[in-house]
């Protein structure tokens, strides 16, 4: 294709009606500098030849074996994945409360939105026990309660933070099968922990900043008798 | 003696059912058995039926059918939002709104406080008590 221009040309021939230009054929060749091109080449219009191709890559071998029937292509597919669309309730800093798996009911203070759509939660470590962890945004009920987390720096988490680590295979020979396994529990990688410890120092100073929210977060939350879910305020 | 509440000019009701739920409203005129003419400062003056209108104990003094810019002094001079505020039905709905409208983090910090007076009232109590069977 030919280059692109920056701006779509603007014709020099308004119309008078439609199908009419107000200039005719010789008036427009004089407009458009045709002659001037024309002079610039010596009387003749610029011709660009095509650029010659390089010689065909060295002739492909016919295939061994044509399928009887014909195959079908798949049909191209270039969609990207976005991440989950947050709800406008969820904001850096905003107290969530987990619903579901081994912290449920325990309210978490939101840090961010990862690629992947979950939502970067921690306790504070501290407070609840709740470590930098990942959670789903469906799983969550999201409190209007905020806390300053300015001074957080969340940039280097990411899900493949997250991943789980993968461990050589070990062979096991029948004598030690029946042994028992010496490195059962997995530990926590130091910077880890310095990762949590970090983020949490500054949160740690805000929320002890409001009175009761170090209490408020350290407890779980449960429906009481008479609490109906769909009239209370969150 | 067994009525004190009378549908009249200038009664000062409740709405209870229907779009203006909870407004203070003041009985204008009377269409028919069954209907009122009703107004108040911020809605359009309409028809509402009895049925969903609760009387209070406040009447204004107004002519039939008033132009709202009278309807607002009267209101004004009556002091219905004041005296409404501080009667124990309008002290009731006050703070069945609140209550509706607290945050989780209000309702924790309502349940500590709870737990705080508890606790100070049954020392007190169990002060008394000892000094009573001494």
């Amino acid at each position: 294709m030919a280059a692109k221009r920056k701006t779509p040309v603007k014709s020099r021939n308004p119309d008078l009606i439609r199908g009419v230009g107000k200039y005719s054929r010789s008036k427009m060749y004089h407009k458009r500098g045709l002659w001037a091109i024309k002079a610039k080449n010596g009387g003749v219009f610029p011709r660009h030849d095509p650029k010659p191709k390089a010689p065909a890559a060295a002739a492909e071998k016919p295939p061994k074996f044509y399928p009887a029937e014909d195959v079908k292509k798949p049909l191209l597919n270039k969609r990207k994945p976005k991440p989950t669309k947050l709800r406008a309730s969820i904001t850096p800093g905003t107290v969530l409360i987990l619903l579901a798996g081994r912290f449920m009911g325990k309210r978490v203070v939101f840090l961010k939105q990862l690629p992947s759509g979950l939502l970067l939660v921690t306790g504070p470590f501290k407070i609840n026990g709740v470590p930098l962890r990942r959670v789903n945004q469906s799983y969550v009920i999201a409190t209007s309660t905020k806390v300053d987390i300015s001074g957080v720096n969340v940039e280097k988490f990411d899900d493949k933070y997250f991943a789980k680590e993968v461990d050589k295979k070990k062979k096991k020979s029948e004598g030690e099968f029946f042994e028992a396994e010496k490195e059962d529990k997995k530990k926590l990688p130091e910077d880890k922990k310095e990762d949590q410890k970090s983020v949490d120092a500054s949160l740690i100073k805000s929320i002890e900043g409001v009175p009761d929210l170090k209490a408020y977060l350290a407890a779980r939350f449960s429906l009481k008798s008479g609490m109906k879910p769909h009239e209370l305020v969150f | 003696m067994p009525f004190k509440r009378y549908v009249e000019i200038g009664r000062v009701a409740l709405v209870n059912y229907g779009k203006d739920y909870g407004k203070l409203v003041v009985i204008v005129d009377v269409v028919d058995q069954n209907r009122a003419l009703v107004d108040a400062p911020d809605m359009v003056r309409g028809q509402m039926n009895f049925k969903r209108l609760q009387l209070t104990d406040f009447k204004i003094d107004i002519p039939r059918v008033p132009k709202k810019k009278t309807l607002i002094e009267a209101m004004e001079k009556a002091d219905v939002k004041n005296k409404w505020e501080n009667s124990s039905w309008g002290k009731k709905l006050i703070v069945q709104k609140k209550r509706a409208s607290l945050n989780d983090f209000d309702r924790f910090k309502i349940m500590l406080a709870k737990i705080k007076k508890a606790g100070v009232v049954r020392q007190e109590l169990a002060k008394l008590k000892k000094e009573n069977a001494s």
